[in-house]
């Protein structure tokens, strides 16, 4: 956070969790509110009603917990917790975001479930079967913007994307493969643009 | 539907979602096809209809969208357990199926996550850490598209299922352009459905 200019002026503005409670609630109440993912709601929460941080504290946040393994908001609140509370913290705040919702998810299959003999309820859950296929395809679409500014360059995020989809969605070849072999030559390519960046940054400064 | 399960079967649940844990960079949704490979075509414990619907109540309902995993788990147990109508016996088994899903995909992720974030926080300048992020951004995005085109997939029969088909491009649209609510959508999916226009 040092090489932030803004961190040492938001940093006395920003108010923090008291207890590791408010850390259950206030991931409680962010869950409760978030349908269909509850990023947005985290995201205006944290930095704009409860202002724990900054919008670029955030963002940078937000990039470790999405490549990390395991689902993004739970990575999120492990981290926050964890910052201020240590393990403790980290577990008031996932168990926050779970409890009440997995009550009323279940709560939810159960009232389905009772009626899912019915035609009716058949085709609901066709239809918005249906619709969360398209809610996931869309995230992704909307996630390419990213790609832009990738040190790979457009090309190779295009060659591992269209080579990814080849592979899990019409090959349908086990995910481990996938992800190690494409992804440890992606990490490897990037890894070498990276370090060819910088040399000739650093080559460029000397002349 | 019922399936017959034995404790066993509960462990190899656990260990096949805890193995997933880790692979399941950029979110759990991204391990969904390996979860269908192992649930639907090759343990038989969900039948297609029952893994679908398990993500689409998900999606509607608030929270983290991890809790399809605890709906898997879920009907796994009900249907070991003979069904919702089988009474406590089957609620239990399927309270141990969420237990078995939800323990075995957060565990593994939570402990890296927790301990790695400190490190790569420290050391967010190295090439390695920088390099990580880029590769594998484009096979993330790509595995999330994919997931969106399995579910699809699995009704194949263009005459019968274009309307589907249709309902799942609009539904992509809609929430790529513009910032229409997800439930409306995921409502009118319902409505579509159960009037059986789909």
């Amino acid at each position: 956070m040092t090489e932030n200019p803004h961190s040492s002026i938001a940093d006395i503005v920003l108010a923090r969790p008291q207890s590791k409670t408010e850390l259950f609630t206030t991931f409680s109440k962010m869950a409760l509110k978030g349908f269909g993912g509850v990023l947005a709601v985290v995201q205006f929460d944290l930095v704009e009603r409860k202002r724990w941080m900054t919008q670029a504290q955030f963002v940078e946040e937000w990039s470790v917990a999405q490549i990390m393994p395991g689902p993004n908001v739970a990575n999120l609140c492990l981290m926050i917790g964890g910052r201020y509370f240590g393990i403790q913290g980290a577990l008031a705040a996932l168990a926050g975001l779970i409890f009440f919702p997995l009550l009323l998810v279940l709560a939810l299959a159960i009232v389905f479930g009772g009626v899912s003999d019915s035609p009716y309820v058949q085709g609901a859950l066709r239809g918005m079967g249906a619709v969360a296929a398209g809610l996931i395809t869309a995230t992704g679409l909307k996630l390419t913007h990213a790609l832009s500014h990738n040190a790979m360059g457009l090309a190779a995020c295009v060659l591992f994307a269209v080579l990814t989809f080849t592979g899990v969605g019409l090959l349908r070849l086990p995910l481990a493969w996938v992800l190690l072999g494409l992804g440890s030559l992606a990490c490897g390519f990037a890894h070498y643009k990276l370090s060819r960046a910088t040399l000739s940054k650093q080559t460029g400064s000397q002349i | 539907m019922t399936v017959q399960m034995t404790a066993q079967d509960f462990w190899n649940l656990f260990q096949q979602f805890a193995s997933l844990s880790l692979l399941g960079v950029g979110g759990a949704i991204t391990t969904v096809p390996e979860m269908q490979r192992y649930l639907v075509d090759e343990t038989h414990w969900l039948t297609d209809l029952q893994f679908t619907s398990s993500i689409a109540i998900a999606q509607a309902s608030p929270g983290p969208n991890i809790l399809f995993v605890a709906l898997m788990g879920w009907n796994v147990g009900l249907n070991a357990g003979g069904g919702l109508v089988s009474g406590p016996t089957a609620w239990a088994l399927g309270m141990l199926g969420v237990l078995a899903t939800m323990l075995g995909i957060m565990l593994p992720s939570s402990l890296l996550t927790y301990n790695a974030t400190r490190w790569a926080h420290r050391n967010r300048d190295l090439q390695a850490v920088k390099a990580f992020k880029a590769g594998m951004a484009p096979i993330v995005i790509a595995l999330l598209i994919c997931t969106g085109w399995l579910l699809t997939a699995a009704h194949n029969q263009a005459a019968r299922d274009w309307p589907l088909w249709l309902l799942t491009a609009g539904a992509t649209f809609l929430v790529w352009r513009t910032k229409l609510h997800m439930l409306w959508m995921l409502g009118a999916g319902a409505l579509l459905g159960g009037l059986g226009v789909i």
